[in-house]
């Protein structure tokens, strides 16, 4: 590194204050001449025809200024299907923006409604008829697979999404030798992101110019500039997206949404700016939902406890289309592929099937796949502990991959470049206060009081290349982009691909690329979310913002030192290579004596380049993309522990204390890290015990609203404790992998854990989230 | 989410408000606090033409003292039922029962006569009132009548005021020697409506107990006073055995709703786990 002084220092979230005082800037918020607003007609039927669809009623109403129904939308938009070629034999039906003919779920949209104010738009909504044919919906999984099942949509001939099976040759005859087998089924419920500001745009075609911009809450704007292109038939330097600040994505905000195309399709036809911010009802019936599985799993063992093999049958239930363009798939097939990962288990068998039935889509959300797997992984090696008689500390150190046994390949293919289980496992156990929370917890069931302990190691993919969607068609950046150029005063400004939805990204990026330039990150100004004004790249999924935007930065900040070293060298008549950058200036590299400062660079490059020698490149500006090279996905890991207590009168869990150790390799900034891993953990814990898009037998969401979904509140929330191990990863100069999905990965796995084993003494178990007072009263047999 | 267009008006007395309801033939709604109403003017649940804002009416503030009743206006706020010392006094059970009630944003707004009359079968007020054995001032265009909580309270979101009718005050009688109380509700995150509640008022003579009070809320449609309890527990000294028989009494007691989300069996037990906890700790007012 030419400098590490702000790399792996804390420094707080450069947005934080422009937020808390009411200076942010959101989609939400903007407001421009003659914008309409969009409210959509729904489908109140989880299927069924559309017999009669009449808006002349709404057309006339008070403020509406246009009506549009799929006869008159749908075809300036080309359709979308949402499958990829790496998901062999994966189908599901094309899409459009209103629904033709069919409706799939309650709240497919059906007609779009623009008035002057959304209020408008709403009371027009009520004077649309619509008459439906209702159709027998198809609500659950595994009935929709029984022959005679109706099928989900007319666009599929089968209620099978994608089937497949990974499997090792030795699988079969682990089994057969194993001294211990464990095996128990489970239920994941179907939840969703609930960001703090809903999905919301603002599209503005400008006819007189064939541009089109979105304003577009969303963490891919990339990826929507070039929807937006295809989908419409425009040229993608004519389509330009700008994410502004944005209230939280967690995955959710990068698919591709019926109100959203249509909301561009609306102002590609009426020529003036159209808005839509989705209300919380209709975020519940349109946001993509996650997590929907039931999977049975068992695990052999040989007599000393090593684990030898896993069987895994996961049904995956991802509503009525598979989404664009990533796919509904993708969450099983990480699902089936996690399972174990930590541990040395030679031998797998994963199988996934992926059903469709008449509900909201699911998608990526934040950690996909990862909390499924763990759970599943961490439950039967705690079972299996328990069979054997072992400690769960004591069973993982027999079985955790030891830490310099790397690279290692896991049993589902995955490769490992470097990981610390050991050394997280020894620094939990430290951190935790194990053997005293032990002796605590034997002492408290003497007096009735039941606590649990529940461990948790995970692996996380972070720094994914093109591996992931790429190979499969998906038209979905693995690269990024960074152009960062000195000022003509001598500060520096950086314009990136990768995004920032409050995580902080623009905070580490300003961080790395001072480190490379010898000034402080204050001075460094960073812009990202527009596609006009940033290169293009993947932005944020996956966790990719520190790994792969880092990189790009840094690469991009040595490429700029050395255009000004170069300069410097040229006006000072030295050797560039005698020459350093630190405290904004040029110093002399041996002595560190300052030589010229930074603004006297960019003074006399900008104004006076007369002076400069001739055929000295006077360029302050560097660009620079940076696409992940070596292994496929840098993987970290890291281990949890959840203490629980739970009222068996009641069934209701207090959560006592989380901790974590994670490897994220190297920390660009603590503070932002640990807040990644504390908002991941209450992300996790709130789909173990609160969080649950429940339906009814017609296909109805019962809780769609903020009052019934019941989303994690501070109060209920433990005290969160994190260390860490850092492993760099060398397929970088950085070095930094992801740890955004970290905290959600593990975080239900060890409270599932630490529940159970508070009511191991009454011979109950739980296997299904989340893990309410209902299902905690059933196991114990109270109700 | 947005409400449909209505008209607002602002009474400035009872009777203002009772006229301006009789000139929109009915299709109006008063508005107290606004944290039921308007969310569900929001959800589009109801369209009124007309809201009657009534928190402008001098005869629905105030709490004072008469005769052994706490007199407390209609739009008392919630925090004041945490902080007022004469509340505390006098209408122990309202103060034990508001740190239950939502979040601090929420009980800064809503109002003791907006939580009474909007009759939640969860809320934790009415309960507080019956089992403190509270009379409700109604208004009318007859005049004003006080009805006993028990009578008060009809069925889900349904009260004894009529149509066009106002609720101006609560009145609760103020603790005797040897009172105690309990309160306490199962939920499912702090603030949130109770799964189960109970809310608990008792005269303890060196005898045992008298004048036993028990309304369970979140058990049915409305408060549910648990008599069978009451009995078991009267001239009893609390020990587990009296505790043990109120509990079992409350199968007669209570005939909860069903439903798979949160079946009848676990509101009885549930009630039967607060009743006893709640009898295990009742504390002493007066
Ligand atoms: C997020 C949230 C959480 C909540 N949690 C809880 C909770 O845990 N427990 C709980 O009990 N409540 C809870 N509430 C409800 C809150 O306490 C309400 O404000 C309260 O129940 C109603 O009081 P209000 O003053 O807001 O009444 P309003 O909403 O103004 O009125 C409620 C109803 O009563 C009528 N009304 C009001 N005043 C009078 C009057 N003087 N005479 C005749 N009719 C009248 C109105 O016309 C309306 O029908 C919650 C509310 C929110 C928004």
């Amino acid at each position: 590194m030419t400098s590490t002084d702000h790399i792996g220092q804390s420094h707080r979230r450069e947005n934080a204050l422009r937020h808390l005082a009411g200076r942010g800037r959101f989609v939400t918020d903007l407001a421009l001449p003659r914008m309409v607003h969009a409210a959509f007609v729904r489908s109140p039927m989880a299927k069924g025809k559309i017999v009669e669809l009449d808006v002349s009623a709404a057309a006339e109403a008070p403020g509406v200024v246009r009506v549009f129904t799929a006869e008159t939308l749908n075809p300036i938009c080309a359709p979308w299907t949402g499958t990829l070629d790496h998901f062999a034999g994966m189908k599901s039906a094309p899409q459009n923006m209103l629904a033709e003919g069919q409706v799939l779920w309650a709240g497919h949209p059906v007609a779009m409604i623009l008035a002057h104010s959304r209020a408008e738009a709403e009371d027009a909504c009520e004077l649309v008829l619509l008459d439906i044919e209702d159709e027998e919906a198809v609500v659950d999984g595994d009935a929709a697979l029984v022959e005679g099942t109706p099928l989900v949509s007319e666009g599929i001939d089968s209620n099978l999404c994608f089937r497949t099976v990974l499997e090792t040759p030795g699988l079969d005859e682990a089994f057969a030798n194993a001294a211990h087998v464990v095996e128990d089924s489970f239920t994941f419920g179907r939840h969703t992101a609930v960001t703090l500001e809903p999905r919301a745009v603002v599209a503005d075609f400008d006819p007189s110019t064939g541009q089109l911009t979105v304003h577009h809450g969303t963490q891919t704007p990339y990826q929507f500039q070039d929807v937006y292109a295809h989908q419409f038939g425009l040229p993608d330097n004519k389509v330009r997206v700008i994410a502004p600040d944005v209230g939280g994505s967690f995955g959710m905000k990068l698919h591709v949404y019926n109100e959203e195309m249509a909301v561009v399709a609306a102002s590609l036809k009426l020529g003036r700016p159209v808005r839509f911010v989705a209300d919380r009802l209709e975020s519940f019936v349109s946001d993509v939902h996650a997590r929907d599985h039931r999977v049975s799993a068992r695990m052999a063992m040989d007599a000393q406890g090593t684990i030898l093999a896993m069987d895994v049958d996961d049904m995956t239930q991802i509503g009525a289309i598979s989404t664009y363009p990533r796919t509904s798939v993708a969450e099983g097939n990480q699902v089936i592929r996690l399972m174990g990962a930590p541990y040395t288990m030679p031998d797998y068998r994963g199988r996934l099937s992926v059903v469709f039935q008449n509900k909201v889509q699911t998608s990526q959300y934040r950690a996909v796949g990862h909390p499924i797997a763990c759970a599943v992984t961490e439950a039967l090696v705690d079972r299996a502990a328990e069979q054997l008689d072992l400690d769960p500390i004591e069973i993982r150190q027999r079985n955790l991959v030891a830490d310099d046994a790397y690279p290692h390949v896991s049993a589902t293919g995955y490769q490992f470049e470097k990981l610390s289980h050991h050394a997280a496992l020894a620094k939990l156990r430290e951190i935790m206060g194990y053997d005293a929370l032990r002796a605590e917890q034997a002492e408290l069931r003497k007096q009735g009081i039941y606590r649990g302990i529940g461990i948790a190691s995970f692996v996380e993919i972070t720094n994914p290349g093109a591996a992931f969607y790429g190979v499969g068609g998906a038209r979905v950046s693995a690269q990024d982009g960074a152009i960062v150029r000195l000022t003509p005063s001598g500060e520096v400004h950086c314009a990136i691909s990768v995004t920032e939805q409050g995580q902080g990204t623009e905070t580490i990026i300003a961080q790395v690329v001072a480190d490379q330039l010898g000034v402080t990150p204050d001075q460094v100004k960073v812009t990202t979310g527009d596609t006009d004004t940033t290169p293009s790249g993947g932005a944020t999924w996956a966790c990719r913002g520190a790994g792969i935007g880092g990189e790009t930065a840094l690469r991009a900040g040595r490429r700029l030192q050395a255009q000004i070293l170069a300069i410097a060298g040229a006006v000072l008549q030295a050797e560039p290579a005698t020459l350093a950058l630190a405290g904004g200036t040029v110093v002399d590299k041996a002595t560190g004596k300052e030589r010229i400062t930074l603004a006297e660079i960019g003074r006399i490059a900008t104004y006076r380049p007369d002076t400069l020698p001739e055929g000295c490149d006077n360029s302050l500006t560097a660009v620079q993309h940076f696409a992940p090279t070596g292994y496929p996905f840098d993987f970290t890991n890291g281990i949890q522990a959840s203490h629980v207590e739970v009222d068996i009168e009641t069934g209701v869990t207090r959560l006592l204390k989380h901790w974590v150790v994670e490897d994220c390799g190297r920390i660009i900034n603590p503070l932002l890290v640990d807040e990644q891993i504390r908002g991941g953990v209450v992300q996790g814990l709130g789909p173990a015990f609160f969080e649950e898009c429940m339906y009814d037998d017609m296909g109805q969401m019962t809780n769609a609203s903020l009052a019934d979904y019941l989303v994690p509140m501070a109060g209920e929330m433990p005290d969160i404790e994190i260390a860490h191990i850092e492993t760099p990863t060398l397929d970088t100069i950085l070095g930094a992998k992801g740890v955004g999905e970290a905290g959600t990965a593990a975080a239900g796995a060890a409270a599932m854990n630490a529940v159970n084993d508070a009511l191991r003494p009454m011979g109950a178990r739980i296997s299904q989230t989340p893990m309410t007072p209902l299902r905690i009263l059933t196991a114990l047999g109270h109700v | 989410m947005k409400s449909p267009a209505f008209e607002y008006v602002r009474a400035e007395s009872v009777a203002d408000a009772m006229s301006a309801y009789a000139e929109a033939d009915g299709d109006a709604v008063y508005l107290s606090g606004g944290h039921s109403v308007v969310p569900s003017l929001a959800l589009r649940l109801q369209a009124p033409a007309l809201l009657i804002d009534l928190s402008n009416i001098a005869a629905l503030s105030g709490i004072s003292l008469h005769d052994g009743w706490l007199r407390i206006g209609a739009m008392t706020r919630h925090v004041q039922a945490l902080k007022d010392p004469l509340i505390a006094a006098h209408a122990p059970l309202f103060t034990a029962a508001a740190p239950f009630v939502a979040h601090p944003a929420i009980r800064n707004r809503g109002t003791l006569g907006g939580s009474l009359a909007h009759a939640d079968p969860a809320s934790e007020f009415p309960a507080a009132a019956v089992a403190m054995r509270a009379e409700l001032e109604i208004a009318s265009s007859q005049g004003i009548r006080r009805v006993p909580a028990d009578d008060f309270f009809v069925d889900i979101y349904e009260t004894a005021i009529e149509p066009g009718e106002v609720l101006q005050a609560i009145h609760v009688p103020s603790p005797v020697a040897g009172q105690v109380i309990g309160f306490d509700e199962i939920a499912r995150r702090r603030g949130d409506y109770a799964m189960v509640g109970a809310a608990v008022q008792a005269v303890s003579r060196g005898s045992g107990l008298e004048d036993v009070s028990i309304a369970l809320f979140s058990v049915g449609n409305h408060p549910v006073r648990a008599r069978k309890a009451q009995a078991a527990l009267t001239g009893r000294m609390i020990d587990a055995d009296a505790i043990a028989d109120a509990q079992a009494a409350l199968e007669d007691d209570l005939d909860p709703p069903d439903d798979p989300q949160f079946p009848a069996s676990m509101r009885l037990h549930l009630a039967r786990v607060l009743l006893g906890r709640v009898l295990a700790n009742l504390e002493a007012v007066a």
